[in-house]
């Protein structure tokens, strides 16, 4: 008999708006020692099913209509309220996606962990202060934390994302669960993180024998995970099976679709770039930042830029890759003139931007624009998408009221978006159709320059290849310069003519794309291209083996 | 910015035109409109529907309670209580509204100008707010007064002078969190100045916060405005303003208190349409709450 049995699990949500099926028939189970991989895109009620076991839900509107779930023989949706505390954290634990807001910032890291022993709700398990503080020292050496014991009185804020994700794991295991449920807990990470994360929940499950829910939106991450993949959509199962059968004898179209939208190989269209006409040069840019941190002395700063050159040929996507708190965002930003220049210069065109005033720059304005990695932050919540359009049209006087209609539905033609949907706004679309809106708005003055900030990585997987397409096309139909700054590097090579790289505020190699992947010089680079996760368990296996 | 007439479903319109149509379908909030209305309506026609003037006095009859002659009773002089609170309803409702406006209008522009601009422009700022809030009320009303002598513009002024500064911090604190998001910074990208960034962008997205504050504002200004007139700044005997008949009614609420029952229900109204309203029109602007 496995540790977990779901079994004809209904999840409905009685909304206002009617009756949403969350989860409709769903059952599945996992063994000890077993990892499990949901795998689905936002929506697709993977999250639901599991918080539903640990009776996380908001109810209402969550309601669950039927189904068993047999934990170990128990069925968990018959518990009360004090039998669910004593399995959680006890027996089944939870590790979230964003552990930079799941932990409390005002409690140190070891208080947080030593909780659950000292507070426990099962009298007998209460451990005095200092055996807990020695199990989760211990605890915290076997997650990989250096120098445990030092750290253990750090507050959440002296940790990194991927240090923390590590203190969130070892919070989960301190009462020795038998099943840990992984919802994305690598999704915030950067790629190299990403790769110890997931190394060090798979050596834990190896020696500690616990059963693994891991959910993910992402086939490449669980490839090398899981056992058993089960993969849902629109809260139904679509497929589930081994990792192998799922990866190479799909039968299922969603499946398909799925594995097929994941960004893999080289950019297929020709290269466009016209040699030696440079739209932008870059030279030796630097943007610093006051630091305001602890043991700073104000006069310190932080070197977000670092002395940068680089040149953008006319109709060229160059793609810029760097893990977060490189600098690349703010390149971005400062070759825009949006975020003050310490020193260096940006040439556009012939003209540098540094030397205009604001109101000078506002003609090169409309030549390039931006668009932003967060769809949901980059839309004004109370502006139409018909003002959204609109805005730099009629502000930079390439419509008046006449033509205002119809070129707007033009743009809205141009980014796939339906006419119908002209006077909605921004909370009514889904991500792929705001970062649409997005695109448009930044294609609306006709620009030279794009430059795109994580343009899809608050996307689904097949969201994300829809835009990226979109992105591609409208590059060539508008023969459009682009700057492409990601951290992921496999959307980089699907996109790009050439690539940088970059570190700590500087670049660390350029080259041709597929120059560059064949051939890293850098050893970060090399790092960077090991670190990529790819959706073919076998070859996935085998990097992890030699990595 | 051409905003056109609404032509079809899908032809843009603009956050102001869907508030409205959204206002109109929340009966609670059309209610508080429709009292607010009526009380306007009402104080603007006083001169004309009043059954008594409102400095008619009686003395031989006195304090009386409700009765077929005086529906809400006579005060101490004898003076009719209706008449009298529909008098104090046009000065209670115009300081209401009139200082609730300058307020609102000087403090959201200063504060988001100031939460806009940041370093040194909203330190210079935000310390003038700080000093004004350091300044006791009272001296302050008194050098007006020895300035300026007794006016009833001074009244607006003196109101407007102190509610704007929370309205300022409360705007300013709201657009230091909005000026850092994405939309904003599209905004800059696109060329737009600093002006219309804050007239499109900013502005409209504080309005929640304001309108709740804007609301809890008026009534306040109202008492604000009795107790002015108290230290002889605002309006003088016999004519009357609620606040003022509050006032008089709490000095004789145990031997008749229909002088304080009747200007308190008077702006209880008001204060619970206000607040209708308010929660309406906040709902209403707010493009995430469901559109039906």
């Amino acid at each position: 008999m496995a540790l977990l049995e779901v079994d004809g699990l209904k999840i409905y949500f009685h909304t206002r708006n009617g009756v949403v099926k969350a989860v409709d028939d769903v059952s599945f189970s996992v063994d000890a020692g077993e990892t499990l991989a949901i795998v689905g895109e936002s929506g697709s009620g993977k999250s639901v099913t599991c918080y539903s076991l640990l009776d996380l839900l908001p109810k209402p509107p969550a309601v669950i209509e039927a189904g068993t779930a047999l934990f170990d023989g128990e069925d968990l949706f018959a518990c009360d309220s004090v039998r669910m505390r004593q399995i959680r954290g006890n027996d089944i634990a939870v590790i979230f996606q964003d552990p930079m807001t799941s932990l409390n910032p005002f409690i140190s890291i070891g208080e947080q962990l030593i909780e659950p022993l000292i507070y426990h709700p099962d009298k007998m398990r209460i451990k005095d202060r200092k055996t807990a503080r020695k199990l989760a020292i211990e605890l915290l050496d076997e997650v990989g934390i250096i120098e445990p014991e030092a750290r253990f009185d750090c507050y959440p804020h002296e940790f990194s994302g991927g240090m923390r994700q590590r203190v969130m794991i070892a919070m989960a295991l301190i009462n020795k669960p038998r099943l840990l449920i992984c919802d994305e807990p690598t999704t915030a990470l950067d790629v190299t993180i990403q790769a110890q994360i997931l190394e060090l929940i798979k050596k834990l499950q190896k020696t500690r024998d616990v059963a693994v829910i891991f959910i993910s939106h992402d086939l490449g991450v669980v490839a090398g995970i899981a056992d058993k993949v089960m993969v849902m959509c629109d809260g139904t199962i679509r497929e589930a099976g081994g990792t192998e059968r799922i990866f190479y004898n799909s039968e299922d179209e969603y499946t398909k679709k799925l594995l097929a939208a994941i960004p893999e190989g080289a950019k297929l269209l020709p290269n466009r770039a016209e040699q030696d006409k440079p739209l932008v040069t870059v030279r030796n840019l630097k943007t610093y930042f006051e630091d305001y941190s602890k043991g700073s002395n104000g006069k310190q700063s932080i070197k977000a830029v670092d002395g940068v050159s680089l040149d953008l040929q006319r109709g060229e996507i160059l793609g810029l890759v760097g893990e977060s708190g490189s600098g690349k965002s703010t390149l971005g930003r400062s070759i825009l003139q949006l975020a003050p220049t310490t020193s260096g210069s940006v040439t556009f065109d012939g003209t540098v931007l540094g030397d205009l005033k604001p109101k000078q720059l506002v003609p090169w304005r409309r030549r390039m624009q931006m668009i932003f990695q967060d769809p949901y932050a980059s839309l004004n919540p109370r502006m139409t998408v018909y003002e959204t359009l609109a805005e730099p049209l009629l502000y930079h006087g390439l419509a008046d009221s006449n033509n205002i209609d119809q070129q707007v539905r033009q743009l809205m033609d141009d980014v796939g978006l339906a006419h119908s949907q002209m006077r909605k706004y921004p909370h009514e679309f889904s991500g792929g159709q705001r970062q649409r809106i997005a695109i448009g708005r930044a294609i609306a003055t006709k620009p030279e320059l794009i430059i795109a900030d994580e343009p899809v990585s608050a996307l689904d997987v097949t969201i994300q290849a829809q835009i990226l397409d979109l992105i591609l096309e409208l590059v060539e139909r508008h023969n459009l310069t682009m700057l492409f700054i990601s951290h992921d590097l496999s959307v980089v090579r699907y996109i790009s003519d050439r690539v940088m790289v970059m570190n700590k505020g500087l670049i660390v190699e350029s080259g041709e794309t597929e120059a560059l992947w064949a051939d890293p010089q850098q050893e970060y680079t090399q790092q960077l291209l090991k670190a990529i996760p790819l959706a073919d368990p076998k070859r996935e296996r085998l990097r992890i083996a030699n990595g | 910015m051409a905003i056109k007439e609404l032509q079809s479903e899908e032809q843009g319109t603009s956050l102001w035109q869907d508030a409205w149509i959204k206002l109109c379908k929340n009966y609670l909030a059309l209610f508080g409109l429709a009292v607010l209305g009526l009380l306007c309506v009402v104080s603007l026609l006083t001169p004309w529907i009043a059954p008594y003037g409102y400095e008619e006095q009686n003395l031989i009859l006195g304090a009386t309670s409700p009765s077929v002659e005086h529906w809400l009773g006579t005060d101490i002089f004898g003076r009719d209580m209706l008449t009298r609170i529909m008098y104090g309803g046009r000065v209670s409702l115009t300081v209401g509204f009139i200082a609730t406006a300058v307020a609102l209008l000087i403090g959201v522009v200063w504060g988001a100008v100031a939460g806009f601009v940041g370093g040194r422009t909203d330190a210079v700022m935000m310390r003038i707010v700080d000093i004004m809030y350091a300044l006791p009320f009272m001296i302050f009303i008194v050098l007006l007064m020895v300035v300026f002598g007794r006016n009833i513009l001074l009244l607006f002024l003196a109101i407007g002078a102190v509610e704007w500064l929370t309205m300022a911090r409360i705007v300013r604190s709201q657009v230091m969190a909005l000026r850092k998001q994405e939309f904003v910074e599209a905004a800059h990208s696109l060329g737009l100045s600093q002006w219309t960034i804050i007239r499109r962008h900013i502005i409209p997205n504080t309005l929640g916060p304001v309108i709740v504050y804007t609301t809890l504002t008026i009534p306040s200004v109202m008492l604000l405005e009795a107790f002015l007139s108290f230290l002889g700044l605002g309006i003088q005997p016999p004519q009357s303003s609620w606040g003022l008949l509050i006032n008089y009614g709490v000095e004789t609420m145990e031997e008749y208190p229909w002088l304080l029952i009747f200007p308190g229900i008077a702006l209880s109204l008001t204060l619970f349409a206000l607040n209708f309203l308010g929660d309406g029109l906040r709902d209403a602007l707010d493009p995430r709450t469901s559109k039906d």
